[in-house]
């Protein structure tokens, strides 16, 4: 029953997205939501190094694109089963991010930045320029959907809804395992003094190399899953303005919160895309949002409404307290 | 000795910030390190904690030589340290800030998180239970669940010690615990250390506030420019001229004027 409360916006966000699929025959709207699924689980991976271990990682997309294009050439050029092969692109990108992030996090703060900055446009590069490999600018077509597992087969936009809808929440629960436990809590006390995050015995280079490995692991995941989702994979996906995309979903989410990524996302791939018609003069509306949130809500909506309800805790606590002071004021101090 | 330096030196390109010290840390005792502004006592923290590779000479800790050892090594070995910031969370509750100080203590991975393995459960209860024990012994359990950016400075000052504390160390290094704490408040805290060595504990701190080193330390090492000057008693340094002409500045009187 507790378990029940505690988690009940999970619950609530997860039965609303279930029965989703039920109140629209929109396939365009359906198509929408799942790729901001997609992405999500991407943003949780930057969200995992940037917002918890405190080391902005701007090579994201490239992770992602690494994802993408390991399942699309295994199963496009090599012929490997498609789910041999989706596994195989979750490790690929987890070696380079492991070899990535030893190398990286030698560097601090906006080095780190830089220098993953850096490490994403290398990656674009190598996408773009090795045209016997990738394709090159024309692309890679013709990535397979899901094989089927039994009887189901993922052909249809429902059933490649509820796939994706299967690993965002896995993805979701692990974050939420992670973060709240100990090991989360190592995290979060390397992003608030790696000094004194070593003084307390805590080997900063390897949690935080953990950390960086997971989140391209989660990076390359979403690049699977969009490789077979959109069929279609061009290098423009591993491009820079890719990663400040992702940047964006997750600041106006919540960096450093769970439930950030998810409602970041959410908000801002519907809204684009409601928003179409406006075409390039959409960025006059999501510029100042971002400015104004940046500036007054650090932490997006979800550490807004985080922020709003500890306070109202607070002064609830307060009134409480002095209520029960003016009742037995006597025995004051 | 429990930390013994010999010949230590620590250069930063041509300034050599600590020059050549040899400082003894007896266990159970209260030692003190003072010095004009830039006489490398952090720098000497530093160094003994792992911060900074010394240049040169050797650290041993219950004759073990840790001269090499990273930082996150040699907290593991019982050394334990505060800053003169206090570098806690400022968002977070004191409880969370303290909880993490007992995180080197246990085994728990990624994959414990995955599978919320028993394990997992019993090392989170053991480091809130860690946490709870320091904090009653620093005298904060009543503000555990308040916000960092909400307790006095004293309290945090508390709060840094606790962190410390909950790493289970044997020797506690403390940079300016009493910076910025008003003079009663500055008792309490002497109080406090009193109460860290009678536990057992050894504790060596560097402090301005001479009043304060005087009344608490058994033993004092003065460093000048690098290099130590002098060590002793309080009373002994007290009548030391070359304390008193480096540091106070010729005059007696000088020694109350913190």
């Amino acid at each position: 029953m507790s378990m029940i409360k505690r988690n009940r916006i999970a619950l609530i966000f997860l039965l609303v997205a279930l029965m989703a699929p039920l109140f629209t025959d929109n396939q365009y709207y359906l198509y929408i939501v799942t790729l901001s699924f997609i992405w999500t689980i991407a943003v949780y991976g930057m969200n995992l190094i940037g917002g918890y271990t405190g080391q902005l990682s701007l090579a994201h997309a490239g992770f992602f694109a690494i994802g993408a294009y390991s399942l699309g050439l295994l199963t496009v050029d090599a012929n490997v089963p498609y789910w041999f092969a989706f596994v195989l692109a979750c490790l690929i990108t987890t070696v380079v991010g492991f070899f990535v992030g030893l190398i990286a996090l030698r560097t601090k703060e906006h080095f780190f930045a830089i220098y993953t900055l850096c490490v994403g446009y290398i990656i674009y590069l190598v996408i773009y320029q090795w045209d016997e490999l990738t394709g090159g600018v024309r692309g890679l077509i013709g990535v397979p959907p899901p094989s089927p597992i039994g009887p189901i087969s993922f052909e249809s936009a429902e059933s490649n809804y509820y796939l994706v809808l299967a690993f965002l929440v896995l993805v979701f629960v692990f974050m939420k395992f992670l973060t709240e436990s100990l090991i989360g809590r190592t995290y979060v006390a390397i992003r608030n003094s790696e000094e004194l995050a070593q003084t307390i015995g805590i080997n900063t280079m390897r949690q935080k190399l953990v950390s960086f490995v997971i989140s391209t692991f989660l990076a390359g995941l979403a690049g699977a899953l969009y490789a077979s989702f959109v069929r279609f994979l061009g290098p423009e996906i591993s491009y820079t303005m890719t990663t400040f995309d992702m940047l964006t979903y997750l600041i106006v989410g919540g960096i450093g919160t769970l439930y950030g990524p998810l409602v970041g996302t959410f908000l801002i791939v519907t809204i684009t895309q409601s928003l179409q018609f406006m075409e390039e003069y959409r960025m006059l509306i999501f510029g100042p949002l971002l400015v104004f949130l940046v500036i007054f809500y650090p932490r997006g909506i979800v550490g807004g409404i985080q922020m709003w309800k500890a306070k109202r805790q607070f002064k609830k606590r307060q009134k409480m307290k002095r209520t029960s002071s003016t009742s037995t004021h006597e025995g004051g101090d | 000795m429990l930390i013994e330096t010999t010949g230590l030196t620590k250069a930063f390109g041509g300034l050599t910030a600590v020059d050549d010290v040899d400082v003894g840390i007896e266990e159970g005792k209260i030692t003190a390190i003072i010095g004009p502004n830039g006489a490398g006592k952090s720098t000497l923290f530093n160094v003994i904690s792992g911060f900074h590779s010394s240049t040169n000479g050797k650290i041993t800790f219950n004759g073990e030589d840790i001269t090499k050892k990273k930082a996150f090594n040699i907290a593991k070995l019982g050394i334990a340290r505060t800053f003169q910031t206090t570098n806690l969370f400022e968002q977070a509750t004191v409880m969370d800030n303290v909880v993490i100080g007992h995180r080197l203590r246990t085994k728990s991975g990624v994959f414990d998180a995955l599978l919320q393995t028993p394990r997992l459960k019993r090392e989170e209860r053991a480091c809130r239970e860690k946490a709870e024990e320091v904090l009653t012994f620093v005298g904060l359990q009543k503000e555990s669940d308040r916000l960092v950016s909400d307790i006095s400075q004293e309290a945090k000052k508390r709060a840094a010690f606790a962190v410390a504390l909950a790493t289970d160390p044997k020797i506690v290094f403390l940079d300016e615990p009493a910076a910025g704490v008003n003079p009663e408040e500055t008792g309490g805290l002497v109080a406090l250390m009193r109460k860290m060595v009678n536990n057992g504990l050894t504790v060596c701190l560097i402090e301005h506030k001479m009043q304060m080193i005087m009344e608490l330390a058994d033993h004092i090492v003065v460093l000048n420019q690098g290099k130590k000057i002098a060590e002793g008693t309080p009373e002994e340094i007290q009548n030391n001229d070359t304390v008193i002409q480096a540091y106070l500045g010729g005059g007696e009187e000088a020694a109350d004027a913190h």
